[in-house]
């Protein structure tokens, strides 16, 4: 089950906690994987923790061009088509709204959705042609329940899910799944940087009482990237131990 | 240049899954031929691969028959 033997994949943030526990499972369960981010050495460390092919392919997501050459990019470095894309990258700029500056928002919406957007175009057209394609965006337990001082981030994570919705009526007949994994609150350098007393907080609020590993969130990705879920689509898996139950 | 009219069909046919003798010139891809925005954006592709053009969104917009498609074609292919 879940054998991804054959299959190419790209993973974007893949030097963070959750996109390298992503790229690893995919690559545990047979697919080649192209690992994009900004950080190069780190990006060179997760690749040579895969059990399988890997390549790296650096790419900023606040550069539009950076963006749309990305799968071409990605492609070349790797060898052969996309047949998985993971945008898994995100950045966060937490203020309260009445703090928020135009910039905070704007380079948030452009990074989490904006690059949604221009990644998902840049691949589908392949994947349009090959009859197959499998789009996770990782979106965010706050994208459906809204986290005061982070209306920004809300707004992009929120915009992918009904993005992901759209993409995936449009292109279901070609053989094509669009879906999110929507992460609650996991072990990463994001939520590490909390305050003790938010985090012990935080944990009254999830029944599983723990916080997620990125493993967590890979499984997710690695069910929606085979084929056994070719017929889940437009849908988004809460991965986030009982927190919220949507 | 009827040549290019040939191409055009045979990648219709295939594509649309369609007669041949129902591939005309005036023939509406969407009217006509049963095809939807999706089979259009495909058609389009299809084009830009076989004839090695680019057409850009705008004109795709304009492409409704199989003439159009045949017209845009012949003013980009040298």
């Amino acid at each position: 089950m879940f054998d991804l033997t054959g299959r190419t994949a790209l993973v974007t943030g893949a030097s963070g906690g959750i996109g390298s526990a992503i790229a690893k499972a995919l690559s545990e369960a047979g697919a080649k994987v192209a690992l994009s981010g900004t950080r190069e050495s780190v990006l060179n460390e997760v690749k040579g923790n895969l059990p399988g092919q890997g390549a790296v392919v650096t790419a900023n997501l606040s550069d539009t061009d950076s963006v749309d050459s990305l799968v071409s990019r990605a492609e070349d470095a790797i060898g052969s088509p996309l047949d998985i894309v993971v945008a898994n990258a995100g950045i966060t700029r937490d203020k309260l709204l009445m703090q928020m500056k135009p910039d905070d928002w704007d380079d948030v919406l452009n990074v989490n959705l904006g690059s949604y957007y221009r990644l998902t175009k840049s691949v589908v057209r392949g994947m349009m042609k090959r009859r197959h394609g499998r789009i996770i965006g990782i979106t965010s337990i706050v994208g459906v329940t809204g986290n005061p001082g982070q209306a920004n981030y809300c707004a992009s994570k929120a915009g992918m899910i009904g993005f992901t919705k759209s993409l995936a009526q449009e292109v279901a007949s070609r053989g094509i799944t669009a879906n999110c994994v929507a992460p609650g609150f996991i072990e990463s350098p994001m939520t590490d940087v909390l305050p003790e007393a938010q985090k012990e907080a935080l944990l009254g609020q999830i029944p599983a009482g723990k916080l997620g590993q990125g493993s967590d969130i890979a499984s997710a990705c690695v069910y929606l990237a085979s084929d056994e879920a070719a017929y889940v689509t437009g849908q988004t898996l809460h991965v986030n131990g009982g927190m919220a139950m949507i | 240049m009827s040549d290019v009219f040939e191409r055009v069909k045979k990648i219709v046919v295939e594509n649309l899954d369609v007669e041949e003798d129902k591939v005309t010139e005036s023939a509406s891809f969407i009217d006509d031929l049963g095809a939807d925005s999706l089979d259009l954006v495909e058609l389009v592709m299809a084009f830009e691969e076989e004839f090695n053009i680019e057409i850009p969104d705008d004109v795709q917009e304009n492409i409704r028959t199989v003439g159009d498609a045949v017209t845009h074609i012949k003013a980009h292919v040298s």
